[in-house]
């Protein structure tokens, strides 16, 4: 064990993959000599040489439309997209090819890759340097959607993903790449995708939430058992594939769902759980389910806390979650 | 390095008259403008520092280049920024009240407090609001330019855009559908020598970024982007050009980033301080300072008064701003659409009223 920040984790776990798999390929902006803008592949470049640690030109669909084919013919890429905010200029490369390769080639051309970026708010990054976009991959049939909220889990998760046969879009919160630290495993530690964690456990109201909302989904459960409410918060850790019997069993347990996302609520990941608790445990709820979202609007700069969901929002949801009904 | 306008292929193809020299006074305005910008920048830097600003791009070492090639076009050529050109919009005349509103995000901002420091724009100036997924601009500013054809209206647009984003979808978008539609643009590439930390060499194998309009069916010029007159030259030339329905041109200015990408970046992790100081020595700055006082156009008294009268012009804006009151905190809801549709306005009475019963504060 030992203690790091997630950003950190993320580093050991690239470091472990291209220690003991040669086919692990790292390619990016900046990730070589620079280390990565948030220096998550630091001091990779100078250990595993220029070849797998590649300084890429300015462009996203060459990153990917390039990890494509090495994962094509064999190898394991890992592309880091700099931001989520500037993934969109390889959409194409994701949603039409990464994530239907497998299907198009009648089950010939697995494309095993995981793709890495760092999102979401809270670090007065404005428009384009906060979003919170996995809604739009998780919609995307053929691609997984990982986003660890621990250092255990960021390394854990990174390295089922490296391991795992289909593509994987593993998404950082980087507004906690620092400021959570936790133990970590050291050597080949593994969280299986399609887990989810209860952080902490409860009778009265489930939350369900992931990445950088676990934290304070955590401080406002904390919050309400000064009051007497036992908050059960149950981390997704993995959007795509969902642990659904989790996510009932929680419901079943305590008849109340709050779900916690900084993405906009409209389409969000959110409005899939919901409608999952609606067809699947709809008797077992006894208060209606409640979002707690970014607003259904662009990301502000200047605003960005009365944006974000923050402990106050969330705790005062589960308060009125509790009392419904 | 040449210190002079290289064409990779002329320009002058089409170009009928001679483009004339700015005039002293231009000139020394023009120095005037780069001279703000360097102490904006300076002191936006010092800002950052001290938490008054959350972050800042700076264009140290790109003055001349912006200024140069600003300063050949008319207020009603639309400009697309990318993020990095402050003396341009200096150029342009936007009250430097607004940049620093801007960079504050405070209630003075017409952009209502919505983009990061450096990313604004000012529909009256002709100046569109920059976004930060670089490349985007090149081809809105194609279409800006088909539009205006379309409408007989004789201007053109300009694309600003760095060496690292010649790699971008946009670029190659852009250049190609201008070269098609032989459209009234000016790509105009700034090539500081790096992209974050990858260098020129690394961007792309071409021998320039100007030789890559040849692949498109247009023109492109090497300037060195250190020389206001140099730049200024080959942007005239190119608007009379477009203008004369000669089409699109693509510049390549060479200068040098002497500052961090962004106050987030640290340039000591990818290069070297000789090469830093090489260009210092070519500071577009100090460069055209000795040609204003070798034509007597300047002397030192004045420069120092320049500099002075620039500071305590950015020292008041920022008392200013620093005066206003922050954005209203609901004024985030305005501008999705053009009118906030109800389910929006469901959600911003809900936070209005958690804001009532101070279970959340701006
Ligand atoms: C599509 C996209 N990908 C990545 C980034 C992150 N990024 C911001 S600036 C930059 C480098 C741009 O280099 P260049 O075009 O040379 O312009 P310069 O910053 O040097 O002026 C990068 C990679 C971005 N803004 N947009
Ligand atoms: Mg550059």
């Amino acid at each position: 064990m030992t203690e790091l920040t997630l950003v950190q984790a993320v580093n050991r776990a690239l470091r472990h993959a291209l220690q003991n798999d040669p086919n692990v390929i790292l390619l990016g902006e900046d990730i070589g000599v620079n280390g990565g803008v948030f220096r998550a592949t630091e001091g990779l470049q100078k250990d595993f040489g220029a070849e797998r640690v590649i300084d890429t030109p300015l462009s996203e669909t060459g990153i990917v439309g390039a990890a494509i084919g090495m994962a094509l013919y064999g190898l394991r890429p890992i592309p880091e997209i700099q931001f989520q905010d500037f993934i969109f200029p390889a959409f194409d490369q994701i949603v039409s090819e990464l994530a239907k390769f497998r299907y198009r080639s009648g089950g010939q051309y697995p494309c095993p890759l995981v793709l890495r970026a760092p999102y979401g708010g809270g670090i007065k990054g404005g428009l384009y340097h906060s979003q919170s976009n996995e809604a739009y991959f998780a919609h995307t049939p053929g691609l997984k959607v990982v986003i660890p909220s621990s250092p255990a889990d960021a390394k854990g998760l990174l390295l089922s993903s490296i391991a795992d046969e289909d593509p994987v879009l593993f998404f950082e919160p980087k507004r906690i790449y620092r400021s959570v630290t936790g133990e970590v495993p050291d050597g080949d530690h593994r969280v299986p995708l399609g887990t989810a964690a209860t952080v902490r456990e409860g009778t009265d109201v489930s939350v369900f939430c992931y990445g950088a909302m676990v934290p304070l989904c955590t401080a406002a459960a904390e919050r309400l058992a000064n009051d007497g409410t036992s908050v059960e918060v149950v981390d997704l850790r993995t959007l795509v594939p969902l642990d659904e019997p989790a996510l009932l069993a929680s419901v079943e347990k305590t008849g109340r769902a709050v779900i916690v996302h900084e993405a906009p609520r409209f389409c969000g990941y959110g409005a899939e759980l919901a409608a999952i608790l609606a067809e699947k445990a709809l008797y077992s709820l006894q208060a209606p389910v409640c979002r707690v979202t970014g607003y259904d609007t662009p990301f502000p700069y200047a605003l960005e806390n009365l944006y974000l969901p923050g402990v106050e929002r969330i705790a005062e949801a589960i308060r009125s979650t509790a009392r419904a009904g | 390095m040449p210190g002079l306008v290289l064409a990779d292929r002329a320009p002058a193809e089409t170009t009928s008259a001679p483009i004339p020299e700015p005039a002293p006074a231009e000139l020394v305005r023009a120095y005037r403008t780069m001279v703000f910008a360097r102490a904006m920048d300076e002191r936006c830097l010092t800002l950052q520092r001290q938490g008054r600003i959350g972050f800042y791009v700076p264009l140290q070492g790109q003055e001349a280049a912006q200024v140069g090639s600003a300063s050949a076009l008319r207020p009603e050529d639309w400009i697309f920024p990318a993020y990095r050109e402050l003396a341009v919009a200096l150029v342009r005349g936007i009250p430097i009240q607004l940049l620093i509103d801007q960079f504050f995000g405070s209630g003075g901002d017409e952009l209502k407090g919505r983009q990061m420091p450096n990313h604004y724009g000012y529909r009256r100036f002709n100046f569109v609001t920059a976004s930060s997924p670089v490349g985007t601009q090149i081809s809105q500013a194609v279409g800006t330019a088909l539009a205006a054809r379309y409408r007989r209206e004789p201007i053109l647009t300009i694309a600003y855009f760095g060496d690292g984003t010649t790699s971008s979808n946009d670029f190659h978008a852009g250049l190609n559908l201008a070269g098609v539609f032989q459209t009234p643009t000016i790509f105009f590439c700034q090539n500081n020598q790096w992209a974050i930390s990858l260098p020129r060499e690394r961007q792309t194998h071409s021998t320039t970024l100007a030789v890559k309009a040849e692949a498109y069916g247009l023109p492109g010029v090497v300037v060195d982007g250190t020389d206001f007159r140099a730049v200024y030259a080959a942007v005239a030339a190119a608007r009379q050009r477009a203008l004369g329905g000669g089409g699109p041109t693509l510049i390549e200015a060479q200068v040098y980033r002497l500052g961090p990408h962004s106050t987030s970046d640290d340039p000591k992790r990818y290069r070297t301080d000789e090469e830093l100081n090489a260009w210092k020595a070519r500071d577009p700055l100090a460069r055209f300072k000795l040609e204003l006082m070798d034509a007597k156009l300047l002397n030192e008294d004045q420069d120092h008064a320049l500099w002075e009268a620039a500071r305590q012009e950015i020292a008041r804006a920022v008392a200013q701003t620093e005066a206003t009151p922050p954005v209203p905190p609901l004024s985030f809801f305005d501008d999705v659409y053009a009118v906030v549709p109800p389910a929006l306005q469901e959600e911003r009475r809900s936070l209005e009223q958690l804001l009532a019963a101070g279970t959340v504060r701006p």
